[in-house]
């Protein structure tokens, strides 16, 4: 039963972080618990199908299908993220002033919900199908059943109260820094999304070059431990990174605060705050 | 600068790639792996074709050299190993992991 747990909880908090931000992040938009259920239900509908269709995934591609599929749904939360961020830096802040002006809701900022919304599906079908599975695995398997079925009915809520904490972390940040530290945030996992992507295709061997370990920080923190885990759905943290993947967050980090000044000096040339 | 790197890394990156390495088999059956102890060449790019024997699914996970595959009951799945250096690397299924682990060695 506490491996159950353990199993479930571990997914859900991995997902639950992404929701969590995704919500914090488009706070005072009208609309965005719609979009954000919608990412949720079809993430967990897609869970299903990758379930379904996982030993044909991993057939395909000569036996690659799995990582091709994760690198695939990856890259693009990464360039959604990457939309995300240089629209909030041309609206941002229009955005921000004119929630505190209404003190309400405001309607402008559909788009950026649309996109986090695919951030939130790509997700939760990336975790949640490895708990379709697990259960699917305890249904089949039969022993012990109830016990297990327990552990994970807790691990589920032991690992949405985990992520509805980050939540309500966030959203407590005074209004004017909340896009920032959201942004940040979605910054950051969008650079370890990109290395966790380049990881799956040195998997599926499509990429042989600079794979040796640029550094071995296991002792310290390994990322098999549940704050590792956090910390590398969060900000990408890894415990043996390739030079690759190395490569990959800092180049994602450098493109996406490029955009982001480019954005903000085209849409304010001189501002005198 | 760093953008120049990244542009060229993925250049490279969708280079074909030529793999000619060694494939070695390993089943699952009742959680557990047989064999559980896999001796492959140090500084060798190394192919594992994993078979699970088993009607649940299993995920074939080693912290160790960075592996994550989930393999449907009855289907089998093949794994990369980036080269390796030599010494032991522990690899578990993380469905079953109170049976299901092993160790591979690389020498």
């Amino acid at each position: 039963m506490l491996g159950a747990l353990v199993i479930v909880f571990r997914e859900v908090v991995e997902a639950g972080l992404v929701v969590g931000i995704v919500l914090a992040a488009t706070r005072g938009i009208t609309g965005r618990s719609w979009w954000v259920s919608l990412g949720i239900l079809c993430g967990v509908l897609g869970a299903s199908i990758v379930a379904v269709f996982a030993g044909a995934i991993s057939n395909a591609f000569a036996g690659s299908g799995q990582e091709l599929l994760n690198a695939t749904v990856l890259i693009i939360a990464v360039v959604s993220l990457t939309w995300h961020n240089v629209w909030m830096a041309e609206h941002g802040r229009q955005l921000a002033a004119d929630m505190r002006k209404v003190g309400t809701e405001v309607s402008e900022g559909q788009k950026p919900l649309a996109i986090l919304a695919v951030v939130v599906f790509v997700a939760v079908m990336r975790e949640g199908s490895e708990v379709v599975l697990f259960l699917y695995g305890i249904v089949v398997g039969g022993t012990d059943m109830g016990s297990l079925l327990a552990g994970g009915v807790l691990g589920l809520a032991a690992g949405a109260a985990l992520s509805a904490l980050s939540y309500y972390g966030l959203v407590a940040l005074p209004l004017r820094y909340i896009f920032s530290v959201t942004g940040f945030l979605l910054t950051l996992l969008a650079a370890g999304m990109a290395a966790q992507a380049v990881h799956f295709l040195q998997l599926a061997g499509v990429i042989n070059v600079f794979q040796s370990r640029l550094w071995d920080t296991s002792w310290l923190l390994s990322d098999s431990s549940i704050l590792g885990r956090m910390l590398h759905v969060l900000i990408g943290y890894d415990d043996r990174p390739t030079e690759l993947q190395v490569i990959a967050y800092a180049t994602t980090l450098a493109i996406i605060l490029l955009l982001i000044r480019m954005a903000r000096s085209e849409r304010q040339p001189r501002t005198a705050s | 600068m760093r953008t120049l790197i990244g542009l060229f890394a993925l250049l490279i990156i969708f280079a074909p790639a030529a793999n000619a390495a060694e494939e070695i088999a390993v089943t699952i059956k009742d959680h557990k792996f047989s064999p559980d102890e896999i001796h492959v060449p140090a500084k060798k790019a190394v192919t594992l074709k994993v078979t699970n024997a088993d009607p649940t699914p299993e995920e074939f996970e080693s912290h160790d050299f960075d592996v994550e595959k989930v393999i449907a009951g009855g289907q089998s799945a093949i794994i990369r190993l980036q080269p390796l250096d030599a010494g032991p690397y522990r690899f578990y299924g993380e469905y079953h992991e109170d049976t299901a682990q092993g160790v591979l060695v690389a020498e």
